[in-house]
């Protein structure tokens, strides 16, 4: 739904909008899945925004995705946080592994950098990996270290 | 930081504190100009006034791998209100990568009324400074371009090739990693556009952000000396090309050295890795 709804973006100002107004519904990581200092094992590799990302098994054994972005001007990696959030929270850990990284490339064009691509798709990528590492554990059983109870789910490691 | 003028620089005409630009928002002969990275900065917030000038499209030739023409310069200076007599100060983020980048594009048009902000969107931000995102418009101006003029401060693989081949000095403004070799792309991102990693022979590497301080400014004279030519022996007569992986990071260090340090004939190779990488039969060198 949200990426048809960018679809609907008449050029390239009123599209770089949209993006800006998904940008601002970011909300970071909340504290029951992580607090700073958070661990490196879930920075984002190449995101120079430095994004990190968490996934949490809910009681409904989908998952849903939490993130941090630490550079203030990392309104691109807020805004791609915001659309894996959106779209793919709730979905099942086995569509979530098949997400393909040109997902960047519709959301924001093909005339980005190699190191913006790059931190976007590693996004991306961590989503990916998160999921594949669910199916992997048959069940997310285990708590990520530094997370406390939080009532609604666990998180994945 | 200490002030600009107290940094030693061989020339200041190139550069603006954001003190300085605070002060001139509304000199009707200055043009501010955002040029980021990021897509989605400038709509976000900018300086008052500013204008963007974005890296692809509106300093890339459309369809080839080369910078836009004159007439595509022309379109872009009418369309930010320009004449040849403003100056266009110009700022961004990534340390000014893409200033610089943008700044290095009009020397190609002898625009030779360009600063950059030192510091670029992140200090001007972090000092609390004013953004606003409405868009600025100015009446199309009837600028005048010459002929693009590639000789000066680009150059093309084959004076590479020959530059190499007589000894004279490069400098390899990519990441330790990138220069060894050791990265040609993040795992799981199969193509980052070169098939061979290296560096072109005799190439120094000097990753451009050492020329920064950790607020995006510019270093002081001293400091950059005592990289570029204490540590690695570039002397300000020396012939030296500057080259990264697309050519906007070694615009930052091109910036430095031709404007701070004074050097005399720094030319960028804009082809950088993504070409000199994917060569038949060039030399490259792995440690």
């Amino acid at each position: 739904m949200l990426l048809e709804y960018l679809d609907l973006a008449g050029d390239r100002d009123e599209r770089i909008q949209m993006l800006i107004d998904i940008a601002s519904r970011f909300r970071s990581v909340p504290d029951f899945i992580a607090t700073r200092p958070f661990p490196k094992s879930h920075l984002t590799p190449a995101c120079e925004s430095e994004a990190y990302v968490w996934c949490q098994e809910l009681p409904s054994q989908a998952l849903k995705f939490h993130f941090a972005v630490e550079n203030p001007q990392g309104i691109s990696a807020k805004c791609m946080a915001v659309i894996l959030d959106e779209t793919l929270s709730g979905e099942s850990a086995s569509s979530l592994a098949q997400v393909p990284g040109e997902l960047v490339y519709r959301i924001f064009g093909k005339n980005l950098s190699m190191g913006k691509s790059m931190g976007l798709m590693g996004m991306v990528s961590m989503v990916q990996s998160c999921a594949k590492r669910y199916l992997a554990s048959g069940k997310a059983d285990r708590r990520l270290e530094g997370s406390r109870e939080a009532g609604s789910g666990s998180a994945v490691p | 930081m200490s002030a600009i003028e107290e940094r030693g620089y061989a020339s200041t005409d190139a550069l603006v504190s954001t003190e300085w630009v605070s002060q001139h928002l509304n000199d009707s002969n200055l043009r501010f100009a955002e040029s980021n990275e990021d897509p989605l900065l400038y709509a976000s917030g900018h300086i008052p006034g500013a204008v963007e000038v974005d890296w692809t499209r509106d300093l890339n030739h459309p369809l080839r791998r080369d910078y836009l023409d004159r007439s595509g310069f022309e379109a872009l200076m009418r369309r930010i209100g320009a004449t040849r007599e403003t100056t266009v100060v110009l700022y961004g983020d990534k340390s000014n990568w893409w200033a610089c980048y943008a700044f290095w594009v009009f020397q190609l048009f002898g625009h030779t009324n360009a600063k950059i902000m030192d510091g670029g969107r992140l200090k001007w931000q972090n000092e609390g400074r004013p953004l606003v995102t409405e868009a600025a418009n100015y009446p199309s101006s009837d600028y005048q371009a010459p002929e693009r003029d590639d000789s000066k401060v680009r150059v093309f693989r084959d004076q590479v090739l020959d530059h190499v081949q007589a000894g004279r000095p490069l400098v390899d403004v990519r990441s330790p990693a990138e220069y060894t070799g050791e990265r040609l792309h993040m795992e799981a991102y199969p193509n980052e556009g070169a098939l061979r990693g290296g560096h072109i022979p005799r190439a120094a590497n000097i990753p451009w952000a050492r020329a920064a301080n950790e607020d995006g400014s510019f270093k002081s004279a001293d400091e950059l000396r005592a990289i570029y030519t204490g540590e690695n022996n570039l002397q300000p007569g020396d012939d030296i090309v500057a080259y990264c992986r697309i050519g906007e990071r070694s615009s930052h260090t091109w910036f430095v050295l031709t404007y701070l340090l004074g050097f005399q004939q720094v030319r960028n190779y804009d082809g950088s890795w993504t070409e000199w990488g994917n060569l038949v039969n060039v030399p490259i060198e792995r440690p």
